[in-house]
C-alpha cells in the first residue's frame, strides 16, 4: 500500500503516576480513511487522543500527526486539524452564526470564504430559520452535527472527534455518519471514538483499546473473521471482557 | 491581530448577552455609591446618655443642657440611681452614664473643684473612646465657661492656658463622604476587575469550551489578551459611572487631574486582571473561583483601608497592605479626589503598580498552558 500516511504513532504512552492510561501505542492511519478507536470506558481512548491533537504531552514515545511531530510541533499540529470534543464546545450563548465566523476567524479563513462557507453549512444543515438563534437553544442532535461542521470548517486533514453520537437518537446518528462518509470523501481523515460497535462497522479500520493497550486493528470484517465473530459487538466483547478497568 | 478581533467580538457579544451583568456593571456603583458613604460612617452623632443626676442644681441642669445640645448626645432617660443607668446599658438603651453627685454644685462653688462619673459601654471601643472623648471636650467647654462666669472682670489671667486651634487641610469640614467616596470607587473598579475575569475564564474551562480553543492555532497571547481587553474596559466605565454619580450625589469631583486617575487606574486594572487570570488557571470550576476570589477581596480591602485607616494598624498587618494592590489604589484615589496629587507625587505608586501588573501578568502568562 502506498498511501499517504497521516497520523503515525510508535509506542506512544502516558503515565499518570504509576498509572499507565495508553500503553505504547502504535498505528497508522491513511489519508481520507475512517479510522475507528474503539474501547469501554476508562480504556484509554480520550487519553490518546490527548496526546494526538496536541494538548496532552506523551510521556514517552513518537507519534506525528499531518507530519508534524506531538512533542515540538503542537502548533503545527493545531493548525491542520480539527477536533470535536466529547463535551459539547461551542458557544451556546453565541448564535450559530456566530460560532460560524469565530471558528472561521480563529482558524484564519479569510471574510468572504467565512461567509459563503457560513452560507453552504446553513443550507446543508438546513437551519436557516435558526441561523440567529443562540446556540443553546437548539436539540442535541442539531448541535453535534453543527459542531462536526464548524470542526471541519476549515477544511483540517484530519478531524478527530470523541464520541460524537452520545446521547443522539438514531436517526441523527446515521445523518452524521452521512456527514463523516461526505467529509472523507473530500480526502478529510477521520479518528473517530465510539461506544456504538453497529458505527464500528462503518470505518474502514478500527483498533479495539483494553486497558490502556490495543489489543485488535483491522478492518471490520477481517477482525470478524478473525475472531470468528458474527458481528463487531461479539468481537469487541471476547476482547473487552477480560478488562481491569471501566466504570 | 485578527484573531484576536474575533476572539475579542466573541468576548463583548457575549459580555453583552449576559443581562444580568450587564445591570449589575450599572447597579454596582449606584448602589454601593450610594449607600456605603451613609452607612459606613466614623462620626458619631447618636450616642445614647443615661444621666444620674443626685444634685438637682443649676449648674448639674447647665452641665446636661451642654452635653444634649453638642449635636453628639441624645439623652434617652435620667435614672434614679447609678445601677438604674446601668440597667439601660445592659439593655442596650444607653451607650453611656453621667453621674452628677449630690453636693455638685456647693462643691463647685466652695471648693471650686467638684467629680463627676462617667461611664462607657465599651462593648465597641471605638465608640466608647470617641464617647469619652467627647465628653471631656464638653466638661473641659463647662469648665471654662464657669471660670469666665466668676471671674469676668478680670484682665489677666492668672492661670496660663495654651489654646489649640485646629485647621483641617484637604478635607476642611471634615466631611466623611469625601473619605470614603474614593475608596468606595476603588472597591467597584476592584470588584469588576478582579471577579468577573477570573470567572469569566473559569466558566470557559466548566464547560468545555476552552479546550476547543486549546486545539486550534491562537496564540496564548492571543487568549489572554482576548480575557483581559473586555474587563479593562468595563472597569474604566464602571470607575467613570462611579465618578459621575458621585458627582451627582455628593459634588464631589477629583481635585487632581482625572488623566492621572484613569491613568493609574489603567494600570492597575491590568494588574488585578492579571491576578483574576493567575486565580482562573488554579481554580477548576467557577466554585472554587469563587472562593478563593471572595477571600483575596476581602483580604485585600479589609487591609486597604477602606473602612480602617492603615496607620492605625499593628505593624504586620502594615506591612502586608504594602503587597496589597487594592491599598494603593484606595490612597490614589483619595490623593487625587481630596488633595489633587500630581503625577510626580504619586510616582512611587505608579512605580509600584507597575511592578504588580509586571509580575501578576508574567505568572499568568507563564503559568497558562494550552494543555490538560
Amino acid at each position: 500500500m502506498n498511501r499517504e500516511v497521516v497520523i503515525k504513532t510508535d509506542k506512544l504512552t502516558k503515565k499518570f503516576g504509576d498509572f499507565i492510561a495508553a500503553s505504547e501505542i502504535t498505528f497508522e492511519v491513511f489519508k481520507g480513511e475512517i479510522f475507528g478507536f474503539l474501547g469501554a470506558n476508562g480504556a484509554g481512548k480520550t487519553t490518546a487522543m490527548k496526546m494526538l491533537i496536541g494538548i496532552s504531552k506523551p510521556s514517552y514515545g513518537k507519534a506525528q500527526i499531518a507530519g508534524f511531530d506531538v512533542y515540538k510541533q503542537t502548533e503545527q499540529i493545531k493548525k491542520n486539524i480539527g477536533y470535536m470534543s466529547q463535551k459539547f464546545s461551542l458557544y451556546e450563548d453565541l448564535t450559530i452564526k456566530e460560532n460560524i465566523n469565530l471558528f472561521g476567524g480563529i482558524y484564519g479563513l479569510s471574510g468572504k470564504q467565512i461567509e459563503t462557507k457560513s452560507n453552504e453549512l446553513i443550507i446543508k444543515l438546513n437551519l436557516y430559520k435558526e441561523a440567529d438563534k443562540l446556540v443553546g437553544s437548539l436539540p442535541l442532535g442539531w448541535k453535534q452535527k453543527l459542531a462536526f461542521s464548524i470542526a471541519i470548517l476549515h477544511e483540517p486533514k484530519i478531524v478527530f472527534l470523541d464520541e460524537p453520537t452520545g446521547g443522539v437518537d438514531p436517526i441523527t446518528r446515521r445523518q452524521f455518519w452521512d456527514m463523516i462518509y461526505e467529509a472523507a470523501h473530500n480526502g478529510i481523515t477521520v479518528f473517530v471514538t465510539t461506544h456504538y460497535m453497529d458505527e464500528a462497522e462503518y470505518c474502514d479500520r478500527v483498533s479495539i483499546m483494553v486497558d490502556g493497550v490495543i489489543k485488535a486493528l483491522d478492518s471490520p470484517a477481517e477482525l470478524k473473521k478473525q475472531f470468528n465473530a458474527i458481528s463487531m459487538d461479539d468481537v469487541f466483547l471476547r476482547l473487552a471482557r477480560g478488562a481491569q478497568r471501566g466504570d | 491581530m485578527r484573531t484576536l478581533l474575533f476572539l475579542l467580538r466573541k468576548e463583548f457579544l457575549q459580555i453583552f448577552r449576559n443581562k444580568l451583568i450587564l445591570r449589575m456593571i450599572f447597579a454596582l456603583p449606584l448602589i454601593q455609591l450610594i449607600l456605603l458613604p451613609y452607612a459606613a460612617t466614623y462620626e458619631m452623632k447618636n450616642i445614647t446618655l443615661s444621666v444620674v443626676d443626685h444634685d438637682h442644681s443649676e449648674y448639674s441642669r447647665k452641665l446636661i443642657n451642654k452635653f444634649t445640645t453638642s449635636g453628639y448626645f441624645q439623652l434617652t432617660d435620667y435614672s434614679e440611681t447609678y445601677d438604674q443607668a446601668l440597667d439601660q446599658v445592659e439593655k442596650d438603651v444607653a451607650d453611656l452614664i453621667i453621674e452628677i453627685p449630690q453636693g455638685f454644685e456647693r462643691d463647685l462653688i466652695r471648693e471650686s473643684e467638684t467629680k463627676i462619673v462617667i461611664a462607657a459601654n465599651a462593648i465597641s471601643g471605638q465608640t466608647a473612646g470617641l464617647a469619652v472623648a467627647y465628653s471631656n471636650l464638653i466638661i473641659k467647654d463647662f469648665n471654662n465657661d464657669v471660670r469666665a462666669e466668676w471671674l469676668p472682670q478680670s484682665r489677666f489671667n492668672t492661670i496660663p492656658v495654651i489654646e489649640i486651634t485646629g485647621s483641617n487641610w484637604f478635607n476642611s469640614q471634615m466631611n466623611y463622604k469625601k473619605f470614603i467616596v474614593p475608596g468606595v470607587l476603588a472597591l467597584l473598579v476592584t470588584l469588576v476587575g478582579y471577579l468577573m475575569s477570573s470567572l469569566n475564564i473559569v466558566k470557559e474551562k466548566e464547560v468545555g469550551t476552552i479546550e476547543q480553543l486549546n486545539v486550534s492555532p491562537i496564540k496564548k497571547y492571543h487568549f489572554i489578551l482576548s480575557k483581559l481587553i473586555p474587563f479593562w474596559v468595563l472597569g474604566l466605565i464602571v470607575m467613570s459611572i462611579g465618578f459621575v454619580i458621585s458627582f451627582i450625589v455628593y459634588g464631589i469631583y477629583p481635585e487632581g487631574s482625572f488623566w492621572i486617575g484613569y491613568l493609574f487606574a489603567g494600570v492597575y486594572l491590568v494588574a488585578l486582571l492579571g491576578f483574576g487570570l493567575l486565580t482562573s488557571i488554579y481554580a477548576e470550576t467557577q466554585q472554587q473561583a469563587m472562593f478563593i476570589a471572595y477571600f483575596f477581596m476581602l483580604v485585600f480591602i479589609l487591609l486597604g483601608g477602606l473602612f480602617s485607616p492603615t496607620e492605625n494598624m499593628p505593624d504586620w498587618a502594615r506591612y502586608l497592605t504594602y503587597i496589597n494592590p487594592v491599598s494603593y489604589l484606595i490612597e490614589v484615589m483619595r490623593m487625587l479626589v481630596l488633595k489633587g496629587s500630581s503625577f510626580w507625587a504619586l510616582r512611587y505608586h505608579f512605580l509600584i503598580i507597575t511592578g504588580f501588573a509586571v509580575v501578576f501578568n508574567g505568572l499568568a502568562i507563564w503559568n497558562y498552558k494550552k494543555t490538560v
